[in-house]
């Protein structure tokens, strides 16, 4: 089974670490590990002057649960360089929103994760969200599988809407026509 | 009608491509049912009580001849040669086979037709006015605005998986034929004092199992801005809607929890990010997408025809269908029909494949070769030339859908329940039959007059009970059938919900329980009263004095 990630359309191996409060821990008080991690909003929060070298450096991001609201972060946007937003589950769907607010209305240019129940089926709209890391639980897919899910960010190529992907609108993108030329 | 070009229709195929991917890798065992039900939901694919539901969507509720052929094609290939027409303007088949699905979306998409969104929690298929650019009362036609409001919910990546499905309907005249207050979104086209076209908003209505009308959150939304300001109310419902509670999921309770005024003033902070950004509708944009409901090429006709006057004298029968099926248009020498499919013996809305070729050929020889669907399950053909009123009543009676009930009793709204429907408590065709079958009598229907009786087989309300005259809640007691009826429900302008009169009824129970209601009616009636009338007139207490009459020893008796 696969650890790895999709990374601006493509596979590679990724050993970030998502540090979960278990039931009873403090923010304050538990240990984060070294290397590549992704530290609950709380855990910043509480802890924001201890590890804002680690999240200069990129070592260290953030990650959002569906229901906390991006604006909490919206003062260290130009620091951080990894965001997580969570999926709870993949029918949850707030964090498109929250991918959309961090990327237009904050301007965040940094790295921006799917994590949590991230499948494949998804992957075109989360990337069109603004999301250039794609996470899928792990063990949820083989190698070989994420190789092949590579294709569905490209399931619709020109779509209507403006999106992060897509700042215009189609009526603003391309020259539509009439219609009559695939009429039947 | 709108006609599809390079990208809509890309698009289109793209989505076929991708479902058939999905299923493809389900029925391999790739994709287990919990993660492809919504899926396959978002591509109108139920599984039902005895086979797999698939929902096909007409956007607005226009359908091309060409497209009627291919649905009645897909009954007789796929299914059992029949659809059936809904109250949200899709088509529904009631047999098809799971892995057959992606080869029915390929034919729907190669004439331009899909079944994009029309389950899930998602944005629904956007319904309009029926009688759009043909209605005497209509402020603008609504169907270049329902089209482009359509491109923008189609794959719309943010919204996909909202907390609860989400319903939007345009009304356009000053009477409101599509339950405009029943809508998530409700969207009132209207003209400022400057003349300008914009929409009066509303938000927060839908029936189910907390009926709630919607309130008004913006009186005037200059047309620029529609999208803007959907994906503006979208945002704020997606992000502090409720997921905790299936049942309180809907953007209703947020509405009512916040207040309309609160909410309207998060909506308007949430726009004020994106007013006059790249979504605001261009008028090169409203042009292109407007010249597509341009109207068809009228005859300059007279408004009178001796001919159709003198077979109007002549033949009762005729004469009774054109006063009941026949509307005014506002081109001289013009009308609208609706065809029923009330008949009786057949369950509402329901139309075989041959019916459907019917259409197709009645609309491409009387109405420029487009139908369109109506929410009380009938089907309309827009543009028909009055002298043609008498060939179209001949073939639309040989072919089962002229009789002439529309608005009378047996003119019944009704889901499928639980014939079919896995959500029911309890059926509902057996119920509108049982009714159809007593109140057969045309003489007797037209006594009655103008009522409006709906039917749902669970508090899903997709027959739209709440807003009945009368409505017939089908509920589930002890594992058996049992029904609770309403009155005084309206639809249109004032649209009002229906009160429960009392204890729920046995199914052999209801006939005789919308008999006593009539007849209340017909005693406390002043002319030219419609039953609705009396009822806002007198109140339920007579009615339900009458209904329970008999009941009331029966019940103390069990108490003793």
């Amino acid at each position: 089974m696969s650890d790895k990630i999709i990374k601006n359309g493509r596979v590679v191996a990724d050993d970030r670490l998502t540090v979960i409060l278990a039931e009873g821990e403090a923010p304050a008080d538990i240990a984060v590990p070294a290397g590549p991690v992704l530290v609950p909003l709380a855990v910043w929060q509480a802890r924001r002057d201890e590890l804002l070298a680690r999240a200069r450096s990129g070592d260290l991001g953030v990650w959002l649960a569906a229901g906390e609201d991006v604006a909490a972060i919206a003062d260290d946007l130009g620091l951080l360089q990894v965001i997580g937003l969570h999926f709870p589950k993949f029918t949850d769907g707030r964090s498109y929103s929250a991918a959309t607010l961090l990327r237009t209305r904050y301007g965040y240019q940094g790295e921006l994760r799917a994590i949590g129940q991230v499948l494949r089926d998804q992957f075109n709209y989360m990337t069109r969200c603004g999301f250039d890391a794609l996470q899928p639980p792990a063990g949820r897919y083989t190698d070989a599988q994420l190789e092949a899910a590579v294709v569905s960010i490209d399931d619709f190529t020109q779509p209507y809407q403006r999106s992060v992907q897509d700042p215009l609108p189609l009526f603003r993108r391309v020259e539509r026509g009439t219609g009559r030329e695939v009429q039947q | 009608m709108y006609q599809y070009d390079e990208h809509d229709q890309r698009l289109l195929d793209e989505r076929v491509a991708q479902f058939r991917d999905q299923m493809r890798r389900h029925l391999a065992g790739e994709l287990p049912d919990d993660e492809f039900r919504p899926l396959r939901l978002q591509n109108g694919l139920y599984i039902q009580r005895h086979a797999p539901m698939f929902r096909i969507s007409v956007p607005y509720g226009h359908l091309a001849s060409r497209q009627l052929r291919r649905l009645a094609h897909l009954a007789r290939s796929y299914d059992r040669g029949y659809a059936h027409f809904t109250t949200r303007t899709n088509v529904q088949f009631n047999w098809p086979k799971l892995e057959d699905v992606p080869e029915m979306l390929a034919e729907l998409a190669s004439v331009q037709m899909h079944a994009n969104q029309t389950s899930g929690n998602c944005i629904r298929n956007i319904t309009a006015d029926p009688f759009a650019g043909v209605a005497a009362d209509e402020v603008a036609d609504p169907r270049p605005f329902a089209e482009i409001l359509r491109q923008w919910a189609t794959y719309n990546p943010e919204f996909a998986f909202l907390p609860r499905k989400f319903k939007i309907a345009f009304n356009s005249a000053a009477e409101d034929r599509v339950v405009l207050r029943v809508y998530d979104i409700g969207l009132d086209l209207v003209r400022n004092d400057a003349g300008e076209l914009g929409f009066r908003v509303l938000v927060g209505g839908g029936l189910g199992r907390t009926p709630i009308l919607g309130e008004e959150i913006k009186p005037f939304l200059p047309w620029q801005h529609l999208i803007s300001y959907c994906e503006a109310i979208l945002r704020v419902y997606n992000r502090w809607g409720r997921r905790d509670n299936l049942w309180k999921a809907r953007i209703k309770i947020l509405v009512k929890a916040l207040g309309p005024e609160a909410f309207g003033r998060e909506v308007e902070e949430e726009w004020a990010n994106s007013k006059d950004g790249p979504n605001t509708i261009t008028a090169a944009e409203l042009a292109r997408v407007s010249a597509h409901f341009a109207p068809p090429a009228y005859e300059a006709l007279p408004a009178q025809d001796a001919a159709f006057d003198e077979l109007l004298a002549g033949n009762k029968a005729f004469a009774t269908w054109v006063k009941r099926n026949v509307r005014t248009h506002r081109q001289p020498g013009y009308a609208s029909v609706v065809l029923s499919l009330k008949k009786t013996g057949t369950a509402p809305g329901d139309v075989t494949a041959e019916q459907m070729d019917a259409i197709a050929d009645l609309a491409e020889r009387f109405s420029f070769g487009e139908a369109r669907m109506l929410h009380e399950q009938n089907v309309a053909l827009a543009d028909v030339r009055r002298a043609e009123l008498f060939a179209l009543w001949q073939a639309a009676r040989a072919a089962g859908l002229a009789t002439p009930n529309i608005g009378l009793l047996t003119d019944i709204i009704c889901c499928p329940g639980g014939d079919f429907c896995s959500l029911a408590n309890a059926r509902s065709i057996p119920i509108a039959d049982a009714i159809q079958r007593r109140f057969d009598d045309l003489d007797y229907q037209h006594d009655i007059g103008e009522i409006d009786l709906n039917i749902s087989g669970c508090m899903n309300s997709c027959g739209h009970h709440h807003v009945g005259h009368i409505g017939i809640l089908g509920v589930d007691k002890n594992d058996s059938e049992w029904y609770q009826v309403s009155i005084g429900g309206t639809q249109g302008n004032g649209t009002t919900l229906g009160k429960v009169i009392g204890p729920s009824f046995a199914q052999d129970e209801v006939v005789g329980v919308i008999e006593k209601l009539l007849e209340t009616y017909v005693e406390l009636r002043h002319e030219d009263e419609r039953f609705i009338d009396t009822v806002q007139r007198v109140g339920t207490e007579p009615f339900k004095a009458r209904v329970y009459a008999d009941r009331q020893p029966q019940r103390k008796a069990a108490h003793v």
